[in-house]
């Protein structure tokens, strides 16, 4: 990094705070990274941007087709209850599976040049919360147009955004830490995210489940945060104060385990491969 | 010119190693994984490799120092190590300066954003600001010398236009130190030449250059020092005519 004046190695502060200070001194590069997300998705394709939004929509379409007989009354109820929970899972899948991939292909990079390991990572989960407002903002423009009650609830809808994000963060951190020494982690996660979606109300409401088995889903931090994202788009109500507290505190220190899990290992990452 | 700056500091290190030890964990057994070390509860043989072992080098402050050994000696290590891509296992290493790394294709960050737009990344991540980064851009291209593919995606170019590229956003910079990695041997022989021209030029105004090549005769022409590693040790340090000399004796018998 051409910025460090002075470097001493056996002056260096904790692997976490050292990794927040070029993190923190290192705004312009990861603006940079941001934009080079935004641009890359948009090369990749003739739709540009919009592109992010194909696939919850065909997921959306193709749920819709076949569930909302069973789980509503009408097609288009459904659709409006199913598309928020599907945009914010699929933020949080992308999110966490791009930057387990970053890590593991990051090697070659870091090898050869310095820069703060979770750069990238921070990167990525701020293009994907553009992306996630580029597809929440039509959604609330077809909300409008179907005469769903909004209101002052829609506010928290950035922040429970921004707490979502802080878990997969952090959580991404955290598996790419271990997929630095087992590889397979990172396919094992991608098994895992099926199966978790399932669990997690996102295709069927919350209320069909067992109340023994509701209780067990209260313990999927992802059942909260897409219920939060919801409530204000479908019945124009906010989480509980305490739920966002317990959100909060899951995101919050998923976050900090994940940061010191990877920046403890992030050292041993250029010797790999 | 170049002597008079080097004599005049030469008391005043750049970059100081103190009994620098790399060792590299690597990973013996093939397939390992994660439903392995569950399922068999089967232990991972590990290697252990010195890479650097008790390194001891100071760097000063202006002048050209050379790199040689055999492959496997610990050269790029040691660029690394400066370069702060790694961090010392044992010792000390301090670095007083801004370095710029000119390691391998230094600066090629993704294949399909263009030359034009990798150059701006790279500013970036060598902590250069985007409108100091403007200033540089045409310089850049210019140096470059690839013409319209500055502004086509990088997965178009070829091997030794990325060379070029990586080349001339490297050392757009202005840093104390700078670090070349066999970068003199590629491209054709007119690049070569320019390149050759401008680390010249940074000599000149007083830039530490570490230099690694296999290139031993070039070396010797451009370097007022030479190190010699052999397998992570240092075999010796000096004035470079003397050492690269040791070095062909050596490696010849």
């Amino acid at each position: 990094m051409l910025t460090a004046q002075e470097y001493d190695s056996a002056a260096r502060p904790g692997r976490a705070i050292e990794e927040l200070l070029d993190v923190a001194s290192n705004g312009q590069l990861l603006l940079a990274l941001v934009a080079r997300n935004v641009k890359v998705r948009y090369k990749r394709s003739v739709f540009g941007v919009a592109w992010t939004m194909v696939q919850p929509a065909t997921m959306l379409v193709v749920l819709t087709v076949i569930f909302s007989h069973a789980f509503a009354p009408r097609a288009s109820t459904y659709a409006l209850y199913l598309a928020p929970g599907l945009i914010l899972w699929h933020f949080f899948a992308q999110t966490t599976s791009i930057i387990i991939g970053e890590v593991a292909a990051g090697v070659e990079l870091w090898r050869r040049m310095r820069m703060p390991k979770t750069a990238l990572a921070i990167a990525t989960t701020c293009s994907g919360l553009l992306n996630l407002g580029l597809a929440t903002l039509p959604l609330l423009i077809v909300l409008a147009l179907a005469h769903v009650r909004l209101g002052v609830a829609l506010l928290t809808i950035p922040v429970t955004a921004i707490i979502t994000a802080m878990f997969a963060l952090g959580l991404a951190l955290a598996i790419a830490a271990v997929a630095i020494y087992f590889p397979d982690a990172a396919d094992l996660y991608q098994m895992l995210l099926i199966p978790w979606m399932f669990i997690t109300p996102v295709i069927y409401p919350r209320a069909i489940l067992p109340l023994r088995v509701q209780r067990l889903v209260t313990f999927n931090p992802m059942a909260l945060f897409v219920d939060a994202f919801r409530r204000p788009m479908v019945d124009n109500t906010v989480a509980s104060p305490a739920s966002f507290g317990i959100m909060i505190a899951i995101a919050a220190a998923t976050l900090l385990i994940g940061w010191l899990v990877f920046t403890r290992c992030a050292d041993d990452i250029p010797y790999r491969g | 010119m170049t002597s008079l700056i080097a004599v005049d500091a030469a008391s005043d290190a750049v970059v100081r190693l103190d009994k620098v030890g790399v060792r590299y964990r690597m990973v013996i057994d093939k397939g390992l994984s994660l439903k392995e070390l569950i399922v068999r509860r089967h232990r991972r043989r590990i290697a252990e490799y010195e890479a650097l072992c008790g390194v001891d080098l100071e760097i000063r402050r202006g002048e050209t120092i050379g790199i040689i050994g055999s492959n496997g000696a610990g050269k790029t290590t040691l660029l690394r190590l400066i370069a702060r891509v790694l961090y010392p296992t044992s010792g000390r290493i301090r670095v007083r300066g801004t370095v710029a790394p000119l390691i391998d294709l230094f600066g090629v960050l993704h294949h399909e954003l263009t030359g034009r737009e990798n150059a701006y990344l790279t500013g970036a991540v060598l902590g250069l600001r985007r409108h100091e980064m403007r200033k540089r851009i045409e310089s850049i291209a210019d140096f470059a010398g690839i013409g319209d593919f500055f502004d086509a995606p990088l997965r178009t170019y070829s091997a030794g236009m990325m060379v070029r590229l990586a080349f001339a956003t490297a050392t757009s910079v202005d840093a104390d130190i700078l670090l070349i990695d066999e970068a003199l041997a590629v491209g054709d022989a007119a690049f070569q030449r320019k390149s050759g021209a401008r680390i010249d030029g940074f000599r000149r105004s007083g830039v530490t250059c570490v230099v690694v090549s296999h290139d031993v005769h070039r070396l010797a022409g451009m370097c007022d020092r030479v190190v010699w590693l052999d397998r992570g040790r240092v075999v010796d340090v000096g004035e470079s005519g003397r050492i690269v000399q040791h070095y062909l004796a050596t490696s010849a018998g």
